[in-house]
């Protein structure tokens, strides 16, 4: 047996119509647990209306050695950006 | 005092110890998580005690002047926090009670009563949950924490009598807790069940005497670490 608990990582979304926004991790030994611990640590003072709890360990990421391979490519290809339109004059909200 | 009054100190005052009795867990939780998770009951059950205490006097003379006789609380709330199931065995035993407690006291004619009952509602359905999780994890768990959960439970189970008695003027001036018993016998019995736990026999030991100020040993004890800093500097603040 493991002596120590599994890391948990907690997504919140603070209102509707946003989306989860991760805010931090925990340690806990099952999921209710995890969704309690998260309830106490992170929404103490109203901070959310959802919470997802998902194990450190079942996340994918990105390697950071293969920071240049994965993200660099796209620094010149400047087309990939909408900065060739012509603004209309006074359009605000765009 | 008024009856109104010492209903509600024997409300405030079974709030207050409680909170006192888990605020210990600071910092000595098996996790930093579950610290946060008792102190957070604990500071709960404190709100709740500081409104209903503020409605009978002083909140300050009430909880830091007083001696323990003069406390009104249950028995089954100022038991010693022991290892850390038998502090979850008593979160259940007493919050499903004190949750059937305020439910029936919301729309309680007093302002303050029916007032922190209908805000308690939400809180004490939490600490119930907290403690049915553990107590599920615990008597579920490894052949240790089985053993601990069923001593424990096995241990408090003499307090829930007093807790559950018929009382006359609780019956008068709020909810007579006798009232309460089945609905908390079902829940209570089927979590245990849940839990692979036994429920205990009613033994012929049934202390009693919260309710007139006759406390066990603990709670002198624990008043003397609550009140020492009040009565050494009276009114000191943060």
């Amino acid at each position: 047996m493991k002596k120590d608990w599994p890391l948990w990582e907690v997504f919140v979304r603070a209102r509707r119509g946003l989306s989860h926004q991760h805010v931090g991790s925990l340690h806990a030994a099952d999921s209710p647990m995890a969704l309690g611990n998260a309830r106490d640590l992170y929404t103490r003072r109203q901070e959310g209306v959802s919470i997802w709890v998902v194990r450190a360990a079942d996340i994918v990421a990105s390697s950071p050695q293969e920071k240049d391979a994965f993200f660099d490519p796209a620094a010149d290809k400047i087309y990939r950006h909408p900065t060739f339109y012509e603004v209309p004059e006074g359009v605000e909200h765009l | 005092m008024s009856d109104r009054d010492t209903y509600a100190l024997r409300l405030g005052d079974d709030a207050l110890v409680l909170s006192q009795r888990l605020s210990w867990w600071s910092s000595r939780a098996p996790e930093l998580e579950e610290d946060l998770a008792l102190t957070n009951i604990a500071l709960d059950q404190l709100g709740q005690a500081r409104a209903l205490l503020s409605s009978a006097g002083d909140e300050d003379e009430l909880a830091f002047l007083r001696g323990d006789r003069e406390f009104l609380n249950l028995l089954i709330v100022e038991q010693p926090n022991g290892d850390f199931a038998t502090t979850i065995a008593r979160q259940l035993l007493f919050s499903v009670f004190q949750l059937r407690r305020y439910e029936a006291l919301v729309g309680h004619p007093d302002d303050v009563i029916g007032g922190v009952a209908g805000k308690a509602v939400k809180e004490v359905a939490y600490h119930r949950d907290h403690a049915v999780k553990w107590t599920l994890r615990l008597g579920d768990g490894t052949e240790e924490s089985h053993r601990r959960m069923q001593a424990a439970v096995d241990g408090l189970w003499p307090y829930t009598h007093e807790m559950l008695a018929h009382d006359p003027f609780e019956a008068q001036v709020g909810i007579d807790p006798a009232e309460l018993r089945e609905d908390w016998e079902e829940f209570v019995g089927g979590t245990l069940a849940d839990a692979t736990l036994t429920t205990p026999e009613p033994g012929d030991w049934r202390p009693a005497g919260g309710r007139q100020g006759l406390h066990s040993e603990g709670l002198g004890h624990m008043l003397a670490e609550m009140q020492s800093l009040h009565r050494a500097h009276p009114g000191a603040t943060w």
